[in-house]
């Protein structure tokens, strides 16, 4: 199956790619997660110059956007890593040693939850559930979905 | 005669590489020549036996589990194979089970729109067309179907709610942004049987005089995404949705939209705040989303396992459905039983089976071997209870009698190396990652709540402080606008109430 794989080289900013997703776009109902997600997608993150231009397509104030960009957890405000590793750190995977699990990738990949590794291999983030509760530790690497994780496996996809 | 092959496509089957086994036994199926086909399917819920490989024999479909591609040539040398399970169907764990939602899940091709309706897909729809609008809600209502989503409210009434407002617009929104950790049962469904939740969607539709849809999918569910949006194409080409339904005239379009990581946007305030195009921030309630709900128009917002029970419920009838269960809790539950535990997996059942026969019966204890301390059930924001309460039936009633819920129906299984401490103190923090910022009590008292646990847990004053989250707890609980706040205090005071020596160790 495909899927979204997120270590695409993203695309360079532009703000007439913006424009262009967004026209795109502001057709639907309640079109600005959509843009949003389209935007970040495209380029790997939601550039800061990218709010105005979308304010201006939806005629919403740049603060509006700005304050839903900031709500969701899934929109970057950097580019991420190469590779971009999401634990799940939810109760299931917990049970099943999620918490030493993101230890031990922590001083793998010098770096902590929630940031980027200093040589840009590798970002490790949180999330919250990956519906794989029945074979944790689970754990999204580059779009892809493990299950009974270790941290071996996660070295072979990132070493990759 | 061709020889089908079954290998799921779902999530949890490809996380431990379901993938390579299909390919595997296509390069051997080539290799040797067979007259054989490959056939993805849904996922049987059998979940610590993916990879499950299913041959079908004019006896039924025999299973190998946990089966790898290394393992697969083997598998065509000798068919009783040593990782052969026999007859699927007649594995214990699925055969006690009473499948009316996942009837067809793990066993059709999810998207082939044929194979659904060879097996019962439709009649639900076929029979409600024939219907008014007001008996369709009226089925629902005498079926006892409550609100899967966790809330547990009668499904039929929100319908009837949603039928008698006046509006020149309407609208159905399935909540999909399935986020409580332990639950896979919404994923599960839209994987192996995306057109079951669909042609309830369309009911729903019928009923209440809604033409237009939206399911919301939370975004950590990358391959049930890709699953709805081809079963949404596929339900257009064939006249499930769109001008003219199953040549009946009628109109429904449905569009899928995408979460961006929030969990409170699983509350359904927050979800049509959302879709809006908003911040996800819960709104007061009045008005009621049935009164005026998304772009301020009269919405059905209902759980993914709502809607997928409506087309049997119209399809075997009110009585059938309601003749399962306990009490006021009436149809089947699909449970999902996780964390660690031997056998995990999806076990739908009527209501009233004992959480010791889903632990014990069908999870086999722990996965570690040793004894299991505690199960939290019902997501984040459900009770932790010990083995002194396994007893206690499913159903709504008797679970909220001992402070507890069933919520969406994750069952989350720990051993004894839990530390009970750390899992208050999550609660509390998950709490303020995931808090939408709206209400004092949850946006602050998370916080604080936390600072404090985190000074019970190094033994700083254990009793007082005890008696301060307590007190916290108790503000959150009345003070706060929505469940997530509210509900918080469920799995801290729970923990506390039934492992008072987990928070008191330093003293």
């Amino acid at each position: 199956m495909t899927i979204t794989v997120q270590n695409n080289p993203p695309a360079d900013f532009h703000p007439d790619r913006v424009r262009e997703i967004a026209e795109a776009l502001r057709g639907l109902d309640g079109p600005l997660l959509p843009i949003l997600h389209a935007v970040n997608e495209r380029f790997g993150y939601v550039d800061e110059r990218a709010l105005p231009v979308i304010a201006d397509v939806l005629n919403l104030t740049r603060a509006e956007v700005q304050g839903v960009v900031s709500f969701y957890h899934d929109f970057r405000r950097a580019p991420a890593g190469r590779h971009v590793v999401k634990i799940c750190r939810a109760e299931a995977c917990q049970a099943m040693g999620a918490e030493r699990l993101i230890a031990e990738l922590e001083t793998l990949f010098a770096v902590k939850l929630g940031e980027t590794s200093k040589d840009g291999r590798v970002t490790l983030e949180a999330v919250y559930c990956l519906g794989n509760c029945a074979l944790s530790p689970a754990a999204l690497i580059d779009g892809k979905l493990f299950g009974r994780l270790d941290a071996p496996c996660v070295q072979a996809q990132v070493g990759k | 005669m061709t020889q089908l092959i079954y290998v799921p496509d779902d999530a949890a089957a490809l996380s431990v590489g379901a993938d390579a086994v299909a390919e595997a036994i296509c390069t051997e199926i080539s290799r040797r020549g067979l007259d054989a086909k490959l056939v993805r399917t849904g996922s049987r819920g059998l979940l610590w036996l993916e990879p499950l490989v299913e041959f079908a024999t004019p006896g039924g479909r025999i299973g190998y589990g946990n089966v790898d591609a290394a393992t697969v040539s083997a598998l065509f040398d000798d068919p009783a194979h040593t990782r052969s399970l026999g007859l699927v169907e007649e594995i214990p764990y699925l055969k006690s089970q009473q499948r009316l939602t996942f009837a067809r899940c793990g066993i059709i091709d999810p998207l082939s729109l044929d194979e659904y309706q060879t097996h019962g897909g439709l009649a639900g729809l076929r029979r409600a067309l024939e219907m008014t609008c007001t008996d369709i809600a009226e089925q629902v209502v005498e079926s006892g179907l409550r609100g899967r989503g966790g809330a547990g409210f009668p499904t039929g009434i929100k319908w009837r709610t949603v039928a008698a407002a006046p509006a020149d617009q309407k609208y159905i929104v399935c909540n999909a942004d399935e986020g409580d950790s332990g639950t896979f049962a919404d994923r599960m469904l839209m994987e192996g049987d995306p057109f079951l939740l669909i042609e309830g969607m369309v009911i729903a539709g019928l009923a209440v005089g809604a033409d237009k849809g939206f399911v919301y999918i939370r975004s950590e569910y990358p391959h049930a995404i890709a699953k709805m949006r081809r079963a949404i194409q596929a339900a257009h080409k064939g006249q499930l949705l769109g001008r003219n339904i199953l040549g009946g005239g009628k109109y429904f379009d449905l569009e899928l939209r995408v979460g961006a990581g929030a969990y409170i946007c699983g509350e359904e305030t927050s979800l049509l705040e959302s879709l809006e195009g908003r911040r996800g921030q819960v709104r007061p309630k009045p008005p009621l989303p049935a009164i005026a709900g998304l772009f301020g128009k009269p919405t059905v917002i209902n759980n993914v396992l709502s809607l997928a029970a409506v087309p049997t419920i119209l399809a075997q009838g009110a009585a059938f459905y309601r003749d399962f269960g306990m009490g006021r809790s009436r149809g089947t539950m699909p449970v999902q039983l996780a964390g660690n535990v031997r056998r995990g997996g999806l076990i739908e059942r009527a209501f009233g089976l004992s959480l010791r026969e889903i632990i014990e019966t069908y999870g086999g204890g722990t996965a570690s071997g040793r004894p299991v301390r505690a199960v939290q059930v019902g997501g984040p924001l459900g009770a932790y209870w010990p083995p002194a309460l396994f007893d206690t039936p499913f159903d709504y009633e008797t679970f909220a009698e001992k402070s507890g819920m069933i919520g969406h129906g994750g069952v989350v299984v720990f051993d004894d190396s839990v530390d009970m401490a750390r899992q208050a103190r999550f609660a509390l923090e998950f709490c303020a990652i995931e808090s939408c910022g709206k209400c004092t009590p949850c946006r602050i008292g998370s916080t604080r709540g936390v600072e404090t646990m985190d000074r019970i847990i190094q033994g700083e004053r254990p009793v007082e402080n005890t008696a301060l989250v307590r007190d916290l707890c108790e503000i959150l609980r009345d003070g706060s606008l929505c469940a997530l706040g509210g509900l918080t205090p469920m799995p801290v005071l729970s923990a506390m109430d039934h492992f008072p020596e987990d928070f008191s160790r330093a003293e």
